[in-house]
Order: structure tokens, then C-alpha cells, then sequence
């Protein structure tokens, strides 16, 4: 076998072994997706009965809708703040030199690197302390916690390939600062923005071991899901389950879309 | 420790910056820096802080005043606990290792081989990432239960009667290497597209085996990547809650979840927050010495 062939198989390899990973990956998607057409109360397979019912259940539940409303208003507003602290963030992270600046990156990403239970659980005990009653909107701060660093990281990327020439020159021409923020550096950082924005807001959505702890007696959707896994399972699991998934899929394809077209247009 | 950092990130400034208010304009680095260490402080370094102060309180107890005492401590190395942690330890480096092998082929491919197909490899990489973990974990539950997605069809289309396959450790092993698999992948991608093509190439046309090219060459210089991946899957599997729970019924109880019982049902808060303490001091000494070795900038790609 000479060398060349020798690179094709192990290309091949390559190919096939990641096909392998791929439907591992998708496989348990696939099951939930298989069990909330199942018309039966337990889930067996092969399916006997496939129907919507349980859809028509989880889009008149009023339960199913206060979970949805939760679930959205925490990751809208995570991916809100987030984008708006890790912005300058990630100025600071990539884009100036600072003393402290190395420091500064380190401490950026130690939340990244941490068991997200404990970071729940810690927050609950500091939000009793100074006499906060968790609910909702403390799901919102302990989710920034984890998730700015993340946002922080992907703005950063974009920043390191951004030149400072261009914001000199619109200085030169008599630019301000904030009107060079305006004009030069958050055009340009856009691409990173909008998907540190998606990043952040599908985290948000499907953040479970944050919300465990901190949500108080609200409840977000993978909260609910896992209670009802543990305890008391209903067919709506996989149906609420599949929707959601459905809901982060679509959002993602159009914030991918998005991405593009802010490239394109700043490509021409 | 961002505490700290903090005040070391802004006393760069602070001196200059009371005498002339320019200063401060003129180091933009720190006024960006600051909102977010502000939060950090706040809403990191506060909690765990806080953690760490009732790790000494007296057991049961829920507020400051009754003295400092090591009581915590004690009961975690004479009761059972180091069990958990040591059980936990174990599992988190068995899914590391069996992540490293998994992951590399894949990661080659993403950064030297697939070409134009590694960008929607990406996003199919990506995409299961944003679906709630417990979901994905619900999954594989469906899959393998009895009477689930494998054994229903083996059962009727071949006859194979089977018990499910879940709530033992090689189900909390899979759902380990399932949810952190990304974990591992992209900062290895990242470390492999660091290994410059000339080096691999030079080292081929020196007569190296593929053996020696992946040892000598491809390994050392993917080494920050690894490293990260390994890192941050070691920690995330060490601290997770929903894997052993969701896939491994009692099968194995990790050290979160001692640590969830202890606040929860076992309205213990000194003995969480002690167990937590151990947890922290022991993968937070890892991540920093880690850090500090690691060069951000050139693995993020800053211009030279």
C-alpha cells in the first residue's frame, strides 16, 4: 500500500467514524421524537398507535404555556445582558492592551470551568443570606453567571481579527468615541454578537442545573421535565421535549441565516 | 479569587486616575473590563465566598453568630463521603479517557481533512448542544429501557428478550461521554489547527512512521487544546447531577448529588457547603494551574 492510499483510508476512516458519532449524537433525539407521536400512556416500542394527541394536550395546557413564558422571559433577558456585559467584555479580553488584561481572561473563564450544580447551589445560599427570595429573575442572574464568560469567549474571537487601524482612522476623521463604537467597532463585531446572542439565549432555554436551584417556586420547561421524569410521567414529557427542541432548532436556523447574511453584507 | 483579581485589575489605574481624570479615559482596556468583574464579583465570587464561610459553621445551623467550628470536615472523612468522591473522580476520569479517544478522529477530520464539510459538520456538531440536557439524557433512557426504542425492535423483529440497560454505571459512563462530547471536540479542533501542515509534512519526508509524526509532532503541538478539553470535560463530569440520576437510578451517587442532598433533604447546609468546598478547592487548583500555563491569545487566534 503506498503512502497515498494509506491517507485515503485512514480519510475514510475518518468519514465513517464520524458519521458513527453523528447519529449517536442524534439518536436520543430521535427516541423522544419517536415517543411523543405515541398515542399510549406508558411508551412502547414499536409504537402501536401514532397521533398528535398529546400535542393537542401540551398546546391547550395552560401549565404547558406558564412554563413556555418562564423559560423565554429568563432567556431573553440573559441574552439581553449578556450580549450587552460581554461586548465590552470582550473589548477588554481582545481588543485592549491593559494591565491585568491576562488576569483579567483567567477570571473570565473560571465560571466556564465549574460544576454548574454547586454554582446553583452557592447562589441560593448567597441569595439567603442578603434576604433574597429566589424566583425567576434569580434563574436570570445565575444563568449570566455561566453564561456571559461563554458569550464573552465567542465576541472575543471575533475581536482578535478585527484591526485597530479602523478605529484610529475614524478617529483621524473626527470621529467620537461613541460615535466610532457606533459606526466602526459594532459593525464589525456584529457576526460575534449575533451569535453570542443565539449562544446565549438557547443555553438560557435549555439550562437545567442553574435553574434547579435558583428559580424558586417558578419553573422553567427542563425543570418541569425532569420532575416529571423522576416522578409522575406523562406523555407529555417527550411531546413537550420534541417541541422544544423543534423551537431551538428553528431559532438557531434562523439566527445561523442571520450570521450569514450580516457576513455577506460585510463581505460586498 | 476574582476579588482579588479585581482589585489587582483596577489598581493598574486607580493611582493615575485619582489625580487626572484623562488617565483612566486613556486606558479603555479597564472601563470595559469593569461591568463585567463588577458582576463577577457579585454574583461569583460572593456565593462562593458565602459557601465557604458556612462550610464552618456548626452542623444544621442556617446563620452566622454560633462560632466557627472544622465539625463539617470531620463528618466528611468519617462518614462516607469520600466515597461519593471518589466514585465521582473515578467516572469523570473514565469518561475523559474514553472523550479523548472518541473525539480524535473526529477533530483531525474537522481540522485538517473535511476541507469545505467541517462548517456544517459544526453546526450538526453544535446543534444537539442547545437541546436541554435532561431531554437528550430522557433519550437515551427511551432507547434503552425495556420495552424502549433497541429492545422493543431486537424483541420483535429478532426475538431477543432483553432487560433495559439503564440505571447501572456503564448507562452514567454513556450519558457522561454523550453530553460533554462538544466539551471535548471543539477545544481540540482548536489545538489541531494549531499543528502548522509543514511540521507533519517535513517530518513524513524525514522518513517518520505515522506512529512517530502522531507522537512527536501532532501530540505535543495539539497539547493546549487537549489539555483544555480534558479540563473542562474532567470538571463538568465531576460536578454532574443529571446523568446519574436521569440514566443511573442509585446505581452510583456522585458527589453533586450528596452535595444537592445535603441542602436539600438533609437541610444541612454547613455539610453541603464543606462537601462543596473540597469539590471547588480540588478542580479550582487544576483549572488555575492550567490557566496560568495556557497562552489565550494565540490559542483564540490573536493577530500577531
Amino acid at each position: 500500500m503506498t503512502q497515498r492510499q494509506a491517507k485515503r483510508l485512514t480519510h475514510g476512516l475518518i468519514a465513517v467514524w464520524t458519521g458513527a458519532i453523528l447519529v449517536f449524537l442524534y439518536l436520543p433525539i430521535f427516541s423522544v421524537g419517536l415517543a411523543s407521536f405515541s398515542k399510549a400512556r406508558y411508551f412502547r416500542f414499536p409504537i402501536l398507535r401514532y397521533d398528535t394527541t398529546w400535542y393537542e394536550k401540551a398546546f391547550s395546557s395552560l401549565s404547558v404555556r406558564e412554563l413556555v413564558s418562564t423559560s423565554l422571559t429568563i432567556a431573553l433577558l440573559v441574552a439581553l445582558i449578556s450580549v450587552l456585559l460581554a461586548f465590552f467584555g470582550a473589548l477588554a479580553f481582545a481588543r485592549f492592551d491593559w494591565r491585568g488584561r491576562r488576569l483579567y481572561q483567567r477570571i473570565i473563564l473560571l465560571p466556564i470551568f465549574f460544576p454548574q450544580a454547586v454554582l446553583g447551589l452557592a447562589l441560593l445560599i448567597w441569595f439567603s443570606t442578603v434576604g433574597i427570595i429566589p424566583d425567576w429573575r434569580t434563574a436570570v442572574i445565575a444563568h449570566l453567571v455561566w453564561i456571559t464568560p461563554i458569550v464573552t469567549l465567542v465576541i472575543s474571537i471575533q475581536a482578535y481579527g478585527f484591526d485597530p487601524a479602523l478605529e484610529e482612522a475614524a478617529f483621524d476623521l473626527g470621529a467620537s468615541r461613541w460615535q466610532t463604537l457606533k459606526e466602526v467597532t459594532l459593525p464589525v463585531l456584529a457576526p460575534g454578537v449575533i451569535s453570542g446572542a443565539l449562544f446565549a439565549f438557547l443555553l438560557s432555554w435549555g439550562n437545567f442545573p442553574l435553574s434547579l436551584f435558583t428559580t424558586g417556586a417558578d419553573q422553567t420547561v427542563p425543570e418541569w421535565l425532569y420532575a416529571k421524569m423522576v416522578s409522575g410521567y406523562t406523555p407529555l414529557v417527550p411531546t413537550l421535549g420534541a417541541l422544544t427542541t423543534t423551537g431551538a432548532a428553528l431559532i438557531l436556523l434562523l439566527g445561523y441565516t442571520l450570521f450569514m447574511l450580516t457576513r455577506r453584507v460585510r463581505g460586498s | 479569587m476574582t476579588a482579588l483579581g479585581q482589585d489587582l485589575a483596577v489598581s493598574g489605574a486607580q493611582p493615575r486616575a485619582r489625580r487626572a481624570w484623562p488617565a483612566w479615559l486613556r486606558s479603555p482596556g479597564v472601563l470595559c473590563a469593569l461591568p463585567m468583574l463588577v458582576f463577577l464579583a457579585l454574583s461569583f465570587a460572593a456565593p462562593l465566598l458565602t459557601v465557604l464561610g458556612y462550610s464552618f459553621l456548626p452542623p444544621r445551623t442556617f446563620d452566622f453568630g454560633q462560632g466557627l467550628t472544622l465539625e463539617n470536615y470531620a463528618d466528611v472523612l468519617t462518614e462516607s463521603y469520600y466515597l461519593s468522591f471518589a466514585k465521582s473522580l473515578g467516572l469523570a476520569l473514565a469518561t475523559v479517557a474514553l472523550l479523548l479517544l472518541v473525539s480524535w478522529p473526529i477533530a483531525y477530520g474537522m481540522a485538517k481533512t473535511f476541507g469545505a464539510w467541517a462548517n456544517w459538520l459544526t453546526l450538526l456538531l453544535v446543534i444537539p448542544l442547545f437541546v436541554s440536557e435532561n431531554i437528550r439524557l430522557f433519550g437515551w433512557v427511551l432507547f434503552l429501557i425495556k420495552g424502549g426504542v433497541l429492545l422493543g425492535s431486537l424483541n420483535t423483529w429478532l426475538g431477543i428478550e432483553a432487560d433495559g440497560l439503564i440505571y447501572n454505571v456503564g448507562a452514567i459512563v454513556l450519558g457522561l461521554v454523550y453530553v460533554y462530547l462538544p466539551f471535548m471536540l471543539f477545544p481540540m479542533v482548536l489545538g489541531i489547527s494549531m499543528i502548522p501542515q509543514d511540521a507533519t509534512e517535513a517530518a513524513e519526508d524525514l522518513g517518520a512512521s505515522r506512529w512517530q509524526v502522531f507522537r512527536e509532532i501532532e501530540l505535543p503541538l495539539a497539547m493546549p487544546g487537549l489539555l483544555i478539553g480534558c479540563l473542562l470535560t474532567f470538571i463538568l463530569s465531576l460536578g454532574s447531577l443529571a446523568e446519574s440520576k436521569i440514566l443511573g437510578g442509585q446505581a452510583v451517587i456522585m458527589i453533586a448529588d450528596e452535595i444537592e442532598t445535603a441542602f436539600t433533604f438533609g437541610q444541612n447546609w454547613p455539610l453541603g457547603s464543606a462537601l462543596s468546598v473540597i469539590l471547588i478547592a480540588f478542580s479550582g487548583t487544576l483549572v488555575i494551574a492550567l490557566l496560568r500555563w495556557l497562552d489565550l491569545d494565540r490559542i483564540l487566534g490573536r493577530r500577531p
